[in-house]
Order: C-alpha cells, then structure tokens, then sequence
C-alpha cells in the first residue's frame, strides 16, 4: 500500500467522487464544445503568436540591427526573456520528480498541467539563443556533428554549450515524462470517444490496454525519469548561471548563482503554474480536483523559494561591500541607483517583499490574492533578469562604452509572441488532453481524497479545527453507504456491514451509557459512531483518537469501558448493563 | 485476426475487490490471462505473482553509454581529432566536460528507457491492441482467463462468488 496518510490531512479530491465521476470530469473539457472564456483567450494568444512570428520573420530578414542592442549591451530583452522562459520551465518537473520522489500526493491535481507548461516554457525559451545569433539558418552549427568545415567542432569548454546541451536534455525529457504520464490517460479518452475521435486517440494512447503489468512497468519507469530528472532540472538551471558566472563581468562573476539562479527558477515556475491553475479551474470547473489545499502547497513553495531569492539578493549586495572590490561594489550600487533603479526596486519589491503575505494562513488560501501574487512574481522575476544582465552591462570598465539600452517594436513583438505561443500551445493542449492526469488522481482517491478508507477513516471527512461539520458527517456517511460501493468503511477494522446496516437513518441514545453525557455524545458521532452496535465494535484508541479531535480529553473521559457497555445494550441485556455500570465509577472501569 | 482468443472475464467495482479475488483465484489455481486496471493498484504485483520490472537496470546501461559516449567523444575530439587550446587550459580538460557529460547520460538513459518500455509492452504509435471492455480505463478492475486454459464453467462460479459485479465471454 502506499503509505500512511495522517488523517488530518486536507482531502486532495473534492465532491465525494466515484472513480466514474472523476473519468466524467476530466474528460469533459476534451469532449464538449470550448467556453466562450477558451475561445477568447485562444484568439488573443493567436494574435500575440501571430505578431510574434512577424517580428522574428522582421529581424530573420533584416538583422538583428532591429533590435537596439549596442556595442556595450549585447545581451538585452533576448536573453532576458530566454532566462525568463527557462525559469518558468522548471516548475513542470520539479512537481513531477522532485515531489514524485518526496512521495507529495498532492502533484497529482497539477502534474500534468505543469509538465506541458515546462514543455512549452522551454520551446518559448529556445527561441532566443536561435535568433539572437543573428544568422538563424546557420543555428545547427552549434551541434557537434561529422561536418566539411574541417571537421570544426564547438568548444566543450564553453558554458554557452553546456547551455544548448542541458536545454535540449531538459526539453527531451520533460516530452518523454509528459508524454508517458498521458498514454493511460489517452486511453481513458480513446474509450469513450466515437468515430474519428477514436481513431485519433487511438494513436495518441499507443494501444494502451491497462495490464497490471504494463502498469508495474509504467510505475517503474516514471519512477526512475524522475530519478534522473531531479538533478537533471537542477543542473538546467545551474548551467544557465554558468552562462553568466563564468565570465569575468563584475555582477555575474559570483559563485552564488547557481543555488540563486535554481531557487529563482523553481520561484518563478511556481508562481507561472500558479497563474495558470487558477484560470483553468476555473475555466474548467476543476476546483475539486485543483482545490484550495493545492494551492497553499504551491504558496508555500513559493514563500520559502521567494525568501531563498531575498536571503540571495541580501547576500550579493553583502558580498560586494565586504569583498572590497571596488567594480563589484560599484556594479551593486548601480544597479539600485543607476539609470536603471526602477527595476532593481520592481524586482526587489515583486520578488522579495509581495510573497512575505503568504505568512498568512488567509492569504495563502485565497485564490484572488494568489492569482495576484503569481502575476506579481511573474513580472518580478522578469526584472530580476533584466537587472543582471542589462543593467550591469550598461555600466562597464571603460565609462566611455557606457551606454543606455531600451527595446525596439520588434523585441516587444518578439516577447508578446512568445507569451502568445506559450498561452496557444496551452490552450491547444488543455482541449486535446485531460489537463489533470486522471489515473493518477483515482490511485489517491482512496489514501488522500475524501474517501480515505485508511485507519480512522471516518476522521479524514472534517476539518478538526472546525466542530461544525458534523452533519455533513453524517451525510458524507449516508452517501457512502448508499453507494454500497464499499468505498467508505464507517469504522475500520470492525465488523463494517453490519454497521452499515444498523447506520443509515439510525441513531441511538448513546447517553444511556455511563460516562456517555451530550458532550460526549456529540463526540462519537463527529466521529461517526451513532449506535450501541458500532460503538461496541469501535477501537478503544479510535474512541480516544475521536474525542482529542472534538477537543475532549480521554484520560478524564475515559472510553475504555464504553464498547462494553455498548455490546450490552445493542444486546438488549439492560439488566447486565446495570449491574456493570453499577460497578463503574462515572464510566471508568474501578 | 489470425489469432484469437476466447476469453471470460468478470468485472469488479473496487480495487479491494479485485485483490481479494486474485488471491481466491491463486489458491483455487486458476490460471489467470492478465488483469487490466484503470489506474496502477498498489499491492496486486506481489498479490499477482508479478516479478519486479527490471526497466531501471536497463536505464542504468542507457546512461552509462551516454556517460562513455560523451566523455570519450569529447576527449577523442579535443585530443586527437581537432586539438585547440581555450585560454592556455589543457587539451584534456576533464572538468569542462563534466556537464555535458553528465546531461548525455540523462538524455540516453530517459530516451533508451521509455523507447524499451514502449518495445517490451508492445505498445506504440498506430498499434490497435484489442479492446476487453471500454470500462477498464474508467472505474472497472478487470480478470481476464484464456478458456483454453481454464474450465470456464469453474472460472464463471468463481467470478460471481468474489465478488464480481459482471461476468462475459468475448473472443479477442
């Protein structure tokens, strides 16, 4: 089995669902006509790709003299976005490895969503090293392959290689997880779908059949990519600061950056999946399967990863006054002075300061607040790349090269159409597949959805915080036992049939048991016991387990004689109950 | 098709269910064809006599060629076959290639792995296998038994003794 999951947890699924109803559910955005909300926002990523494509096709044909780098800033809004969309491409398999690996069951609600993000993150991204050499046809130079130019290979040694190497790895591997995660899942859709919409199907799921041991193997092998995943996403990211830090410019020249450039990343990657699971949620009416626990995971990663980037940002600036390097010292304090001041406090503002909300237990678990903070992160994270990069470029060793840098039209375009591709691959892909991996939410329906029917089941149903869920106990309950699907056991480990039986609709005076007073009544039935029969085969450490939950302490209402006295009653043996409660002293056994 | 199979296969409503009826089918030694489950249940490998995938020792192979691939590749590139100095460092400067090293044995490994999985499974673009019931990707546990292999007559009593909410016969 897979573990134990504390009976305190909050429900990853929502609604009370049957393995049927969660195949309905996510299925649907696949099956029925788009939402008004999609077409929208289909149309306008169109347009943003379709301008995008017209700006790259501007500077392909007249040159990268559109774009209004110099001779001082050769790196601008292009390698600016190009770390940007990298960034944002690490969410994706750090929720699927890392959290795989960390055993999280809540990746399942946003996996999925998450990996095709990643995927198209680093397409959006690979973009800007091929056109910002200028002569984009010749971009395959950079593969080491047999070739007529001597043969003349690229440099090994070089961080830019390194770079193409780990980006094509990561885009590789991130397709191959992404994909095999939705082969069942095709399959699920192939299986209710008709006609040509079956046929295609049928060729996206490769003939999926479910075998127990095609899925051992399936196991294993997700298993395994995430293995390897896990460091391969943070080597991404690692070498991507090498790009900078292995060069001699004060600013990048620190061997912080690798550590900073992974804690930004998997910051900016979150806030973007963060971004886009409050749309589709909504826009797909996923919030039972996308609920409001996912997203204080997600916050929290957010505020530890945010305050790792603070912590960086605090160092850098330590660092350079206390190395005592006066280009350093000067590249910091430019960049909060300088003539680009405004994005050092964009970034320090967005970046460092807006997420110190999610302290709040409130804030975290409000979806307008979150929906707000992810955009500000996205744009926070954006100037951080702009600060290292443009900013410590303008202000060089010769003061005679300095030199001012703003965009032209078309690396404005450029970007907006990398937005537009982003969003249009997105859109693309939540019609085409299910964007909640369907299987993997109906393997934890059991250990962590609301139909837990672990140890102390019936407890997983309410919030202990709150004593108000009773009834909806005692409905959540019915409802179970009505499906006689046996998917919900009353009390575990006990005679559960007969329980039911007795159950639905019936309810005995408990009170009539000494030690059994209004509090502690309530008690029992907040944890679902409601008659003599389940009460006489309930766990005594159940009992005591329910009470500390209703805030009553079991060493002074001690339970253990109760199931006793319970066993008589249901029996009808008044008579012996009698003579043992005259035995007991207020319900304890003397 | 050329080759069919006739088949009887009774459908379950719950993991449970099906794992208990394994086990009754085990020691009653029916010989089952496979089962299909819409999601992967925990606990029916060792229940089903599943030995363990073998898949991760075959990744291990994959990426230790990606590892050999690389780092003899670039040594024989930068030794033998186009030797340049970079900034006065050695020819065979073994640090610098511990990253593209280490992204090749990652890159072979995932590809090798996933290309074997689709291989050994049989599964694939394009490859029609044969549907059992359209259900098993949904919420049905499915037992399947070859009726060669097994007195159907027993296997049906069997079927609707543990449990199972539907029992049929199909020829795949």
């Amino acid at each position: 089995m897979s573990g134990h999951v504390s009976p305190i947890r909050e429900p990853l699924v929502q609604g009370h669902k049957t393995y049927h109803d969660i195949t309905e559910d996510l299925c649907a955005p696949t099956e029925r006509k788009p939402g008004t909300g999609w077409v929208i926002g289909f149309i306008l990523s169109i347009t943003l790709l379709g301008f995008g494509l017209f700006c790259i096709a501007w500077t392909v044909w007249h040159g990268i003299g559109t774009w209004n780098l110099n001779r001082t800033i050769g790196w601008g809004w292009d390698i600016t976005n190009f770390v940007w969309w990298i960034g944002i491409g690490h969410a994706g398999t750090l929720i699927s490895a890392i959290l795989l690996l960390f055993r999280q069951k809540w990746r399942t609600g946003v996996n999925r969503a998450a990996e095709a993000m990643t995927i198209f993150a680093v397409i959006c991204a690979a973009l800007f090293p091929g056109i910002h050499v200028g002569r984009a046809w010749v971009v395959f130079y950079f593969f080491p392959y047999p070739n007529t130019r001597g043969p003349l290979w690229p440099n090994f040694n070089s961080p830019l290689l390194w770079d193409l190497f780990a980006i094509s790895t990561y885009f590789t591997v991130s397709l191959l997880f992404w994909y095999t995660g939705l082969v069942p899942d095709f399959a699920t859709v192939r299986d209710r779908a008709k006609g040509m919409r079956r046929k295609i199907y049928n060729v996206l799921s490769f003939g999926w059949t479910g075998s127990a041991k095609h899925w051992q193997r399936w196991e294993a092998l997700c298993l395994v990519l995430a293995g390897i995943a896990t460091p391969l996403v943070l080597s991404v990211h690692t070498i991507v600061s090498f790009d900078f830090a292995t060069s001699v410019i004060p600013g990048w020249h620190t061997t912080i950056f690798p550590p900073y450039f992974v804690a930004g990343a998997i910051f900016s990657g979150f806030a973007m999946v963060l971004t886009l699971m409050i749309v589709t949620r909504k826009l797909f009416n996923l919030q039972n399967y996308i609920t409001i626990g996912h997203i204080e995971s997600m916050n929290k990663i957010i505020l530890v990863t945010g305050t790792i980037v603070g912590v960086a940002y605090l160092t850098e600036l330590f660092i350079a006054w206390y190395s005592g390097y006066v280009y350093e010292q000067f590249a910091f304090f430019n960049r909060a002075t300088g003539p680009y001041w405004w994005s050092y406090f964009g970034m320090m503002f967005c970046n460092v300061i807006s997420p110190q909300l999610f302290w709040s237990r409130k804030m975290r678990r409000s979806v307008f607040v979150t929906f707000l903070i992810s955009i500000f992160i996205n744009i926070g994270m954006w100037f951080e790349r702009f600060v290292i990069i443009a900013t410590t470029l303008a202000r060089d060793y010769l003061p005679s090269s300095w030199s001012y840098y703003s965009p032209t039209w078309v690396e404005m375009g450029i970007f907006l159409g990398t937005i537009g591709i982003f969003f249009t691959l997105y859109l693309l892909f939540a019609r085409v597949a299910p964007v909640v991996a369907i299987a993997e939410v109906k393997s934890i329906l059991k250990t962590a959805g609301d139909q837990y029917t672990g140890p102390n089941a019936i407890h997983h149903h309410h919030d202990h915080a709150d004593h108000g869920h009773h009834e909806e106990v005692l409905s959540i309950a019915s409802e179970g036992m009505a499906d006689d699907d046996g998917h919900l056991q009353v009390v575990s480990g006990t005679a559960a049939n007969q329980a039911t039986e007795t159950m639905v609709g019936q309810k005995d005076d408990l009170r009539k048991l000494e030690g059994i007073g209004p509090k502690m009544e309530e008690a029992l039935n907040g944890g679902g016991v409601y008659t003599f029969a389940e009460l006489a085969d309930a766990q005594i450490d159940n009992l005591k387990q329910m009470l500390i939950d209703a805030g009553q302490n079991p060493d002074i209402n001690d339970p253990t004689s109760w199931p006793q006295q319970a066993a008589l009653a249901r029996d009808g043996k008044w008579d012996d109950l009698q003579d043992l409660q005259d035995r007991l002293d207020g319900g304890r056994i003397v | 098709m050329a080759n069919t199979t006739d088949i009887i296969y009774g459908l379950y409503n719950d993991e449970e269910d099906l794992i208990r009826a394994v086990k009754e089918a085990k020691s009653a030694h029916l010989e089952i064809m496979d089962v299909y489950t819409p999601f992967p249940v925990h606990g029916l490998d060792p229940v089903l006599g599943l030995s363990e995938s073998r898949l991760h020792i075959a990744g291990f192979v994959y990426g230790m060629l990606g590892t050999l691939t690389a780092f003899l590749g670039m040594t024989w590139i930068f030794t033998k076959d186009w030797p340049i100095i970079f900034g006065g460092k050695p020819h065979w400067s073994v640090p610098a290639f511990i990253p593209i090293t280490f992204e090749l044995t990652v890159l072979f490994a995932s590809i090798g792995m996933v290309v074997t999985f689709y291989i050994i499974n049989g599964l694939g673009p394009g490859v029609v296998n044969p549907t059992i019931d359209l259900r098993i990707t949904d919420d049905k546990f499915c037992i399947a038994f070859d009726k060669k292999e097994v007195d159907t007559s027993k296997v049906e009593s069997f079927l609707r003794s543990s449990g199972a909410s539907e029992v049929h016969s199909k020829t795949i």
